[in-house]
């Protein structure tokens, strides 16, 4: 199995990182290798068998829906690449009809 | 004052009771230590105005008769572990001047009980790796050389390699470190030093940067099995932000080493007997049998028959969760952003191919093909019932054994750019760890002997869900016997 330049740019689509051109080939190669050796796991007979999300069987704790953190605007801003009047700026995501 | 880094932080807990020295004079020994060292490139950032100003707290605390457990004890800090007003980057380039204004709680919990931050370790980006090479800050460089007089540099493991290689180097006493495939006990076995993977559960993953939440593990690195359990006591305990953070009590791990394991049955497990495991390995395995046997253990066969599908099961689990936790890193509230992108999206997907390395991208591509729309159940569904199938192989052996003795990686430290052609033979050093983390079980990798080239080697020990006390007790024996006493080579020339 090998993944086609169709899928290696679906992936990196999906994944919301562009690659270039040139690079779709060896990323697919070290793709398909690594998906052709996970797929040994198709060998293992798993019927009857429950997924394992939850390694330690900690239940999830409840807790009082109240507010228990926040009015920190400023350190939540501090990192941001851009900010302006307490909100995070971003390009224009307003699409224009052409 | 080069003999203060010599010290275990048994030793320099006792010295500084006794006023031999002060937590000042500790830490400037560690921190000069650390600026002499800088060719290991172990610290992305350092950050001695903290250490000292904690160090001279340290000793006001001293003074007044009320020091803590581990007041003064110098340590370096993995920069996955945010750390308030520190920059913390994971070593990518996406986190670069990203300052946090939060502390991490395991990080916290280590300054409330008196120690004291060197600065920050390098490691693999987002902890992806097991030879600290896909680090955005450079490599680290292994303190240790091959006694072949070749002088290559080798890898100091991964992805906890810039901790492992200071607590080495004798350049800080102690680490923080996190282990969601081997990531601690792998650099300890090629760094001569001990290094435990505690129960998952056991400590808060509050604030630490992550990569696979439901495998990853923080822990300690030191030279010594005590100074682990010293340093982990510390770390451990229930923390309300995480919520898979376990509400136990944290034992007294140090006085679990009572150096006595008559009668205990220690499993061997048959699947981890690979097909050409160096001879080395295999007789260091056979030596810490031998080790436990004459200190009366009884040794039993034991059979994980899964083991051989837990490198593809993580290899599925893992990326599936970076790509998911690592959707995060858009641009927008941290670190990097593209000064490209003509729109959000493409500001998005150019940010995350300026900003990811390529073992992060590999992975987080891996990752959103798994759980992709008809191959979820195929791949993701799968991996996580053989998960289940690698806990029950664990649950079946611990009904005959209390723990199991293995070797903790498939070789010495190799030399940088080694294994770097196909990301498979990379993958392959955690074959003996990995399962632990799958199943969430408590490993630790303890120095037992060098090879023919001079190189240290570590047996691992793993036990029950929550029974480190069992893995220290274990440990500490097999430390005993082994005398490891080796020093990287560099280092006892300096010394002298």
């Amino acid at each position: 199995m090998s993944l086609d330049e169709k899928t290696v740019r679906k992936v990196a689509r999906l994944a919301n990182i562009e690659i270039a051109d040139e690079d779709i080939e060896r990323i697919g190669t070290e793709l398909s290798g690594i998906l052709a050796w996970v797929e040994q796991l198709s060998e293992v007979d798993t019927d009857n068998v429950e997924p394992l999300a939850n390694v330690v069987n900690i239940e999830l704790p409840l807790r009082k829906d109240e507010v228990t953190d926040g009015d920190c605007a400023d350190k939540v801003l501090a990192n941001a690449p851009e900010e302006t009047q307490g909100f995070f700026v971003v390009p224009k995501i307003v699409e224009q009809e052409s | 004052m080069s003999e203060l880094t010599h010290l275990t932080i048994d030793e320099a807990l006792t010295g500084l009771k006794n006023k031999d020295f002060t937590a000042v004079e500790l830490t400037q020994a560690h921190i000069s230590a650390v600026e002499n060292a800088r060719t290991l490139n172990a610290f992305i950032v350092e950050t001695p105005e903290i250490a000292l100003k904690q160090a001279k707290e340290s000793d006001k605390r001293y003074a007044a008769g009320e020091a803590r457990p581990l007041d003064g004890i110098p340590f370096a800090n993995k920069d996955l572990f945010c750390t308030d007003g520190v920059q913390t980057t994971a070593a990518s380039k996406i986190l670069e001047g990203f300052v946090p204004r939060y502390e991490s709680t395991v990080s916290q919990n280590l300054f409330n009980d008196g120690a004291v931050m060197l600065g920050k370790a390098n490691l693999d980006q987002f902890a992806m790796g097991s030879s600290n090479t896909s680090s955005a800050y450079g490599n680290v460089v292994n303190p240790w050389k091959r006694s072949d007089g070749s002088n290559a540099e080798l890898v100091p493991g991964g992805s906890s390699g810039g901790s492992a290689a200071a607590v080495a180097a004798r350049i800080t006493m102690g680490a923080t470190a996190t282990d969601t495939g081997g990531s601690i006990r792998q650099p300890a076995a090629f760094c001569g030093i001990a290094g435990i993977k505690p129960t998952y559960g056991r400590c808060s993953r509050w604030g630490i940067v992550a990569f696979a939440s439901s495998l990853d593990t923080p822990g300690p690195l030191a030279r010594t099995v005590k100074d682990n359990a010293l340093l982990l006591a510390s770390m451990a305990g229930h923390d309300p932000k995480d919520s898979t953070s376990a509400n136990r009590d944290v034992p007294d791990f140090a006085s679990a080493m009572t150096g006595d394991v008559k009668g205990l049955k220690i499993g061997i497990p048959k699947e981890f007997k690979l097909d050409g495991m160096p001879e080395e390995i295999e007789k260091l395995w056979e030596q810490g049998i031998a080790w436990l046997k004459e200190a009366g253990a009884e040794i039993v066969d034991i059979s994980l028959p899964h083991t051989k599908y837990a490198l593809p099961t993580y290899y599925i689990i893992a990326p599936a969760e970076a790509s998911s936790n690592l959707a995060r890193y858009d641009g927008v509230r941290y670190g990097h952003r593209s000064s490209e992108g003509a729109n959000l999206d493409e500001m998005y997907s150019k940010t995350r191919a300026e900003g990811f390395g390529d073992e992060v991208k590999r992975r987080v591509m891996i990752g959103a093909y798994v759980l992709s729309a008809g191959y979820y159940d195929a791949y993701y569904i799968k991996a996580q019932k053989v998960r289940r199938l690698i806990l029950q192989d664990f649950e079946k052996a611990y009904e005959t054994c209390d723990a199991i003795l293995t070797p903790t990686a498939p070789s010495a430290a190799f030399a940088i750019g080694e294994n770097e052609d196909d990301p498979i033979k990379m993958y392959l050093n955690d074959v003996f760890t990995v399962t632990a983390n799958l199943a969430g079980i408590p490993a630790i990798s303890v120095p037992a002997g060098l090879d023919a080239q001079g190189l240290p080697l570590g047996l691992q020990i793993i036990g029950k869900a929550w029974d480190e006390e069992m893995v220290f007790r274990v440990g500490g024996v097999i430390e005993e016997a082994a005398q490891f006493s080796a020093m990287p080579k560099g280092l006892t020339q300096k010394a002298a």
